[in-house]
Formats: structure tokens, sequence, C-alpha cells
């Protein structure tokens, strides 16, 4: 990318890595959530399925706060996790990824629940008769069936992970080359005297990056559905 | 043997059920739609529990509310063939025959390429299940439910989603299954033609509970299942044995009773066992041994007892010799006839109206 000058290039890749590992580390998690929120009653389930949908209408910024407050260095959980683990969040690209992670998780959430809603629970019954247990069912029936919930989860949660800004800034700051991902360099050119041009080639970037994720997403659905015969 | 006890609650509806059967064997659950026979069998399968009661099969215990005991579903090693097949989509049909395969616990009675011979999959293996043809997904249905190697195999209405034609494919496979492998089927379904080809016990549901069951051929003349299935289907179902291919007429003489039919039917080996369906609106009543008739069966028996039928017609049965058939005649006609219990009579059928099923294993 020779049009990309090397910070540039740093900013993109870097992107693509705190956006890869927010999806790796949500994807088992949000499958687990979104079994619990619609196939098990709990008391407190209302409450929790707030929590999860919270950051949709919440300012990025007091989501970024929040991780600070829990994973700041002199945090509830950011010193035992530093202590027992040796794990560092803040200004690292490591809470790039946890913040982009929590921002897109009610995404990646609803785009599953929708799929597992859909999972018609006699083939689950069906699967039971011809001598599956739970865990068998689950993972022979269930998760291949709502595979296409999964992946347009993880894209469109890939794609939101690449834009996020106001969590990411607060909570990990900007630093080149360890938090400095897309938008956060697009911020800065645009707050440096003479840097239209790199503003507008990281604009374009964006714009890119994006339209490529929703057509992989729509090729990627229309593949999978093909395989499950809809 | 095998026998249930439950009851259960679902909202208004209330169900109460008690029945046994020999085993093997076909019991029909047989009823109206919505009478409960569908959650009968989703209790035995182990996907409803029942409030109160009892099953075992055999002498093993799969339910038994007072002593706690509930086999869970997975191990019961039931079959389950579902009115909509409920084939996996995401799964090619040889793969949905081996995930039943793979986890059948109990000992083994049929291989894979048995059940494929069986029921003719041999070309389907590889498609996807969305492109099979609604009969091929019943057979590939029947075929998963097979290689669970069941103790009973459980069918809910199979054929109900399927057009007459389709039907009739799939019955041939369902009759080979109880002749042949012998496997105990229950099999639900409010069609009284599926009964009459398939059932070696029927148990009558109206309502949520059982109010007749027993061998088809006695609960053929019951009148609980005779109002049920309407009076064009009403008569007797007895046992026939086949004698052998008149060479004169090409009819198959057919012993039943202390009498013999000639129907028309397959080419069978003599001895071979048949269900005959004689209707009571087909038969005729005569008090004297009939000649100058082109009917080809006439059955010495006595008249056995007569219930009224509706306002103008009656119900004669007749024993015939160790079977009862039906006839249904006029008040009028048996007034004028002077019908009575013990009253010597010949029933006259038409050969082309005796229907005819083989039961047992195929010559």
């Amino acid at each position: 990318m020779t049009w990309l000058d090397p910070a540039e290039s740093a900013a993109l890749s870097l992107s693509l890595v705190v956006a890869a590992r927010s999806v790796i580390f949500s994807l088992p998690v949000a499958v687990a959530v979104t079994w619990l929120l619609s196939r098990s009653r709990f008391v407190g389930r209302p409450l929790v399925d707030a929590l999860v949908h919270l950051p949709l209408v919440l300012p990025p910024v007091v989501v970024g706060y929040l991780l600070l407050v829990i994973f700041g260095s002199r945090g509830l959980l950011g010193g035992w996790l530093s202590r027992m683990f040796g794990i560092e969040l803040v200004f690292t690209r490591n809470g790039a990824a946890l913040a982009t992670a929590v921002m897109s998780f009610p995404l990646m959430i609803r785009a599953m629940r929708i799929s597992l809603e859909n999972v018609d629970r006699g083939l689950e019954d069906a699967a039971r008769t011809l001598g599956a247990g739970a865990l068998d069912r689950f993972t022979t029936i269930t998760l291949p069936l709502m595979l296409p919930g999964i992946l347009a989860g993880a894209v469109t949660a890939f794609a939101a992970a690449l834009g996020e800004f106001g969590a990411v800034i607060t909570f990990v700051s900007n630093i080149p080359g360890e938090t400095r991902t897309l938008p956060l360099a697009l911020y800065t050119a645009l707050q440096t005297p003479g840097g239209d041009r790199a503003a507008a080639r990281l604009a374009t970037l964006s714009i890119g990056l994006g339209l490529l994720g929703l057509l992989l997403s729509e090729w990627l659905a229309r593949r999978v559905r093909r395989l499950l015969g809809r | 043997m095998l026998t249930v006890e439950a009851a259960k609650r679902r909202g208004s509806f209330s169900l109460d059920v008690r029945f046994e059967t020999p085993v093997p064997g076909v019991v029909a659950l047989f009823g109206r739609s919505g009478c409960g026979k569908s959650t009968v069998v989703n209790l035995m399968a182990g996907l409803l529990r029942p409030e109160s009661g009892r099953m075992t099969l055999d002498g093993t215990v799969l339910f038994d509310a007072a002593a706690g005991i509930d086999v869970p579903a997975e191990r019961r090693c039931f079959g389950y063939v579902f009115q909509d097949a409920r084939l996996f989509p995401h799964l090619r049909v040889d793969s949905n025959l081996r995930y039943a395969l793979r986890r059948a616990a109990a000992p083994h009675f049929v291989t894979l390429e048995a059940v494929v011979e069986l029921l003719d999959l041999g070309g389907l293996m590889r498609r996807r299940t969305h492109e099979l043809s609604g009969g091929e997904r019943q057979r590939v249905a029947i075929a998963r439910a097979l290689l669970t190697q069941p103790r009973l195999l459980l069918l809910d209405e199979p054929l109900a989603n399927l057009d007459r034609a389709r039907r009739e494919e799939v019955l041939p496979y369902l009759e080979i299954l109880r002749d042949e492998l012998r496997v105990p089927m229950v099999y639900v379904t409010h069609d009284f033609e599926e009964v009459l080809r398939l059932a070696t016990h029927v148990v009558l549901i109206d309502a949520g509970a059982v109010i007749a069951q027993g061998a088809i051929g006695p609960m053929s003349l019951n009148a609980s299942l005779r109002r049920i299935i309407g009076p064009d289907a009403v008569g007797a179902i007895v046992t026939g044995t086949a004698l052998g291919v008149d060479p004169v007429t090409h009819l198959m003489r057919v012993r039943v009773g202390a009498g013999e039919l000639n129907v028309r039917c397959a080419e069978l080996g003599a001895g071979a066992s048949l269900r005959v369906q004689l209707l009571a609106r087909d038969i005729i009543v005569s008090t004297e041994l009939p000649r100058h008739l082109s009917v080809r069966n006439n059955l010495a028996g006595t008249v056995a007892g007569i219930q009224d039928d509706d306002e103008e017609a009656e119900l004669v049965a007749i024993d015939v010799g160790g079977e009862q058939i039906l006839a249904r005649v006029t008040k009028a006609a048996s007034r004028d006839l002077g019908l009575k219990t013990g009253l010597a009579v010949w029933a006259l059928i038409k050969s082309v109206s005796i229907r005819v099923h083989l039961v047992g294993a195929r010559a």
C-alpha cells in the first residue's frame, strides 16, 4: 500500500488486529450469553439482557470510563489481572480489543439471538430420540443451525470494531503503533495542520473496509443458507 | 408387553390414558384429530413428562411417577418417526442416518446397509434433505429411527402430510417392518385405512381417554370405533388363510371361519395369512341359499345379534364359524326376512368388493 505512509499503514494493520482479537474473544462468550438469554429462565434475566444491551444506548465515553474504573491499574479487576497473569489492559492493544468487544457485543448478540430463535426445537427433540444428550445436541444440531447468525454477528461486530472510537480513546488513549486505530488516526490527522489529505485517505480506507465487510457478510450468509438448504 | 398409564393436564385439556398391548405387534392409537394421540406418544418418548403414571416395556420400567423413575428420552432406546420427518437440514441423507447409528445404545439388530436396502435409499444417500420428495423424506426418517436399534418404534401420523399416491409409496415399507423385522410399533393415525393395513391392535382414544382397546378383529366390530370411522367404513376385519388360485376363475380361494371366499388378489403361496375386510354395506343377507346370482361368495352362518345402526337400518352380526361379520340391512328388509338371533342365514358378498391384505412374512 504505497499510497499510505508508514504511520497510516500501521493504523490499518493495528485496526485489523484489534478487531480480530475482539471478535475471537467475544464470540464464545456471545454464544453462551445468547443461549442463556433465549433458552434458560433464571431470576435476573431481564437485568442481564439490559446490561448486555447497555453499550447500544450509552455514550461510548461512559463505557470507556467504566472500563477504566474496572480494569485500570488501580481498578477492581485490573490490579488483580496484572498481578496474577501479568495482563495489562490500559494503554495496550488488548485493552483496545476489550473496549471494542464490549461496544460491539450487543450487535453480535442480536444477530445470534434471531438465528437461535429460528432453530426448530423439534429438530433438537428429534436428536434426543436418536440418543443425543444435551451437550451433544447443542454442538451437533443447535450450533450448526445457528451458524448463519454467528457469522453475521461476527462480521457485523468486526466491522463495528474497526470503527470504534469513543470507548477506545477513553480507555486506552491514542498511542501511535499501540492503540491508534484507523478512526483515531483519522481524528489525529484532522487535528494536525496540513493533515487533510491523510484524513481523506483514511476516510476512503474506512469506507472501503466497511463496504468489503458488508459484501462479504452477504456472500457468506448466502453460502451458509444454501448449505443449510433454505 | 407394553403397558402405559399416564395422566397430564395441558391448559384446559386433560389426558388420562391407560392401555396395554402385546409386543411385538403394531398398536394403532386411533382417534379424531385433537383427541390427544400425539401427546400420548410424546409422553412415551419422554419428550413430555406425565404428572402421574407408569410405563413399562417387556418388564423394563421407563417411567414411574410414584417411584421417581424417569428414563430420559435420549436413553429410552425408542425410535420416533415424526409427522414432519424432522431430518437435519445441515446434514446429507447418509449423515442423518449415521447420526442415529453412532448413538445407538441398544444391541444392534439392523445394519446401515440392510436399512438402506430395505427402504430403497441407495440413490438418495448423497442428497441434501431439502432435495427429497415428501415420501422420500418419510422413508429416510423411518430408516433413521430404525438405526437407533429401537426396542419400540413410535410413529406419529407419518403419512398425514402425504397425498394418497405418496402414502401408497411408503405403506409397503411399514408392512415390511412389521412382518420381517418384527419391530414393535406404536402408530398414531386418524386414517382408518392405515389402521386396516398396519395395526394388529387398536387403542381408541377420545377426548384424552382410552374408550376401547383390543386386537384388530374384535375392535372392527366395536360400536365406538364405528362412530368414529363413519358408516361407509364399517365392516368386520377377519383373518383368512389363502388356499390357492382356482384354475377356472383365476380368483384366490380364501378360508374365512368355516366358509370360503373367492377374492381378487396377487398370487400368494397357499397358507399365507390374510387380513380380509368385509364392509357391512356390501353384504347381502339371505335366509335361503340363493341361486341364479352373479355373487361369487356366500358364507353360511347364524345371526349372533342385531343392533340399531340409524333410523332406517340395523347392523346384523353373523357368526360364520369362528368369525363374526357385520351386515347392514334396512329395518324393512330385516322385518320381511324375520331376522332374529340364532336364525340360520347366508351372507353374500361380491368378490370385487372384498379387500385383502397380506399379514406375516412374505412367501
